[in-house]
């Protein structure tokens, strides 16, 4: 009798973990197809001929690559790019982490600040892009406070590229007109670490401040020995989903400013779309597109690979 | 040592009181600026009050927005409960009933969600023209349930691993099979879950653009796309596209203004892994 209850015990947990495999079967076959099949199916496209209205899939090499990285559009969204990432996500991490710090202090009003600073997470880029445009336009928006200190900044229709030396066929340096939409980026975004800092700082025990205070370690000290070190995976975990978001970045600079006298405020996720949906240069899209791809894999992959690895 | 103490918290107040005015000020011209007759919307007083209140910007707003509007709705809501349901299932497989290699199709799944969606448009479009969905609303609701996929299991996945597993094992004993689990054990336990999950995917769905922009055409497209041609366009003034932004904002403004709670732990579910 227990040896009967036990087999068939057995066998239905068996017949359970079918069903259970038949429960992931449409999302693993949606999966399959949309996301590794179509990015194969771009990668061929990227290769090929395909530049016009007409399908032409014949063998191009790496043509439409070598194309791009010769390209003085694409050379300046990558230098764009790079600007864009470094100062968003520093930003992004400091006011964040600063921010959440000071709501921490068990200030009366906290729940009132704390929404405030959240609350344009609810927003779209698009929204966030109507609007900073015309807040960051040179001849009204800030500059008519500006105006009493006598400075006029030129925001996202300055051409002018700091630190600029030649390189390729673009001048590399920082754009200055990038800083307008780091702004705009930041403060839609901001509110993201800062829910995550709030959640790291609530999960650090006071015993354990408390301990490095008695050991007669400043307010200061305390932050910078006990609490940033602790807070250390959630800046990381930051710094992987901003850089992702900054890498893909399409329809705030697409609402705000576009693509920019000199392509200033271009990046390739502008580019790709424009190529593609109203130049029809399939083929170059995809290449923008796959180098995309590569550029958020770098970051991804490890990530990914670290988070499966952490868990076993 | 009070003084101190007070001038910190005086420094504390103050950054606090100078941030929270910048994050307000885009709102502040967003309702001001709406709010005033045409004649008044110039750019040398953006940041004056309107002398007095005037809807007729929401008005013409609404009448350019309102049929974009409904598309959004038609698409986010079936969009988010599929893309939800589906989640549900994939968490509870991948919580619940492990097995060899589930946790390779977790990861397998989850990088979906960090790819730029760029990376499949061209095949994606090419693919909807085939099935004739493209331009179409149910075809907006494939993309987003598909690509939706990916963080609606992580969320789900991460939710359920807070069930107990004795609970699971306990009604395995009482001889409640897979589907019974999920049905009267599990689905009861995930409201909390489900509200946070739709509510993250109502804000994503809304709130998107790149698929909503390449996929629809005039008559068919969501609000958002709407949005951005009322700005591109060089006739319309500057007081509608206030008036149109803030009316395509309320929708997801409303939701984290109501169950903004909900709204923080879609986001730290979906960023905190797992």
């Amino acid at each position: 009798m227990a040896k009967e209850v036990q087999l068939k015990s057995k066998k239905r947990i068996t017949k359970d973990h079918w069903t259970a495999i038949a429960f992931l079967i449409p999302s693993f076959i949606l999966i399959l197809v949309f996301v590794y099949g179509f990015i194969g199916w771009t990668g061929y496209v990227s290769v090929s001929n395909y530049n016009s209205l007409i399908p032409d899939f014949s063998f191009a090499g790496l043509k439409n690559y070598i194309y791009l990285f010769n390209d003085f559009r694409f050379q300046a969204d990558l230098r764009n790019t790079l600007f864009f990432t470094i100062l968003f996500i520093g930003l992004v991490i400091v006011i964040g982490m600063g921010l959440a710090i000071l709501i921490d202090q068990k200030l009366k009003g906290e729940a009132i600040f704390r929404n405030i600073f959240l609350f344009p997470m609810a927003l779209s880029f698009i929204v966030t892009g109507v609007v900073w445009q015309w807040l960051l336009n040179p001849s009204t928006g800030f500059n008519q406070f500006l105006s009493v200190f006598g400075i006029q900044p030129k925001w996202y229709t300055d051409t002018n590229i700091l630190a600029g030396f030649e390189w390729g066929s673009i001048e590399f340096g920082l754009p200055v007109a990038i800083i307008a939409v780091v702004i705009a980026a930041v403060w839609q975004m901001t509110g993201f670490s800062l829910a995550m800092y709030l959640a790291g700082l609530r999960g650090i025990p006071d015993e354990l401040r408390e301990a490095a205070r008695m050991d007669g370690a400043s307010e200061f000290q305390v932050y910078r020995k006990v609490v940033l070190p602790m807070l250390m995976p959630i800046t990381m975990s930051v710094i992987i989903i901003m850089a992702h978001i900054s890498l893909k970045i399409f329809d705030l600079i697409y609402a705000m400013t576009g693509s920019g006298a000199n392509f200033v405020t271009d990046v390739p996720g502008v580019y790709m779309f424009e190529t593609t949906f109203r130049g029809n240069y399939y083929a170059n899209g995809a290449a923008i597109a796959i180098i995309m791809l590569l550029l958020v894999a770098v970051f991804i992959v490890p990530y990914l690979w670290n988070s499966r690895k952490g868990e076993q | 040592m009070a003084p101190t103490f007070s001038i910190g918290k005086f420094i504390k107040y103050f950054i606090l009181v100078f941030f929270a005015i910048i994050f307000l000020m885009p709102i502040y011209v967003i309702i001001v600026t709406s709010l005033k007759p045409l004649d008044e919307v110039s750019l040398a007083n953006m940041w004056t009050l309107p002398t007095a209140i005037d809807f007729s910007s929401y008005a013409e707003a609404f009448s350019n927005l309102a049929p974009n509007f409904m598309n959004s709705i038609y698409l986010v809501v079936p969009a988010t409960l599929l893309s939800a349901l589906l989640g549900a299932m994939n968490g509870y497989v991948l919580s619940k009933w492990k097995f060899k290699g589930s946790d390779i199709i977790f990861t397998f799944i989850l990088f979906g969600m960090f790819i730029p969606y760029q990376s499949i448009l061209i095949p994606l479009i090419q693919f909807l023209r085939t099935i004739d969905l493209y331009n179409t609303i149910p075809g907006l609701i494939l993309v987003h349930v598909v690509y939706g996929l990916p963080i609606t299991t992580l969320m789900f996945r991460n939710f359920y691993a807070n069930i107990p597993d004795s609970m699971i094992e306990s009604a395995k004993i009482d001889g409640a099979n897979f589907l019974g689990i999920f049905r009267h054990i599990i689905i009861p336990l995930s409201i909390t879950g489900f509200v946070v999950v739709a509510i993250w995917q109502f804000t994503n769905i809304w709130n998107e653009f790149l698929f909503a922009v390449t996929i629809t055409t005039s008559d068919q497209q969501p609000v958002m796309v709407a949005l951005q041609n009322l700005s591109g366009s060089q006739i319309v003034q500057w007081n509608v596209q206030m008036a149109g932004a803030l009316l395509a904002a309320l929708p997801t403004l409303l939701v984290y203004i109501f169950l903004g709670k909900y709204f923080v732990r879609g986001l730290l579910a979906g960023s905190v892994k797992g």
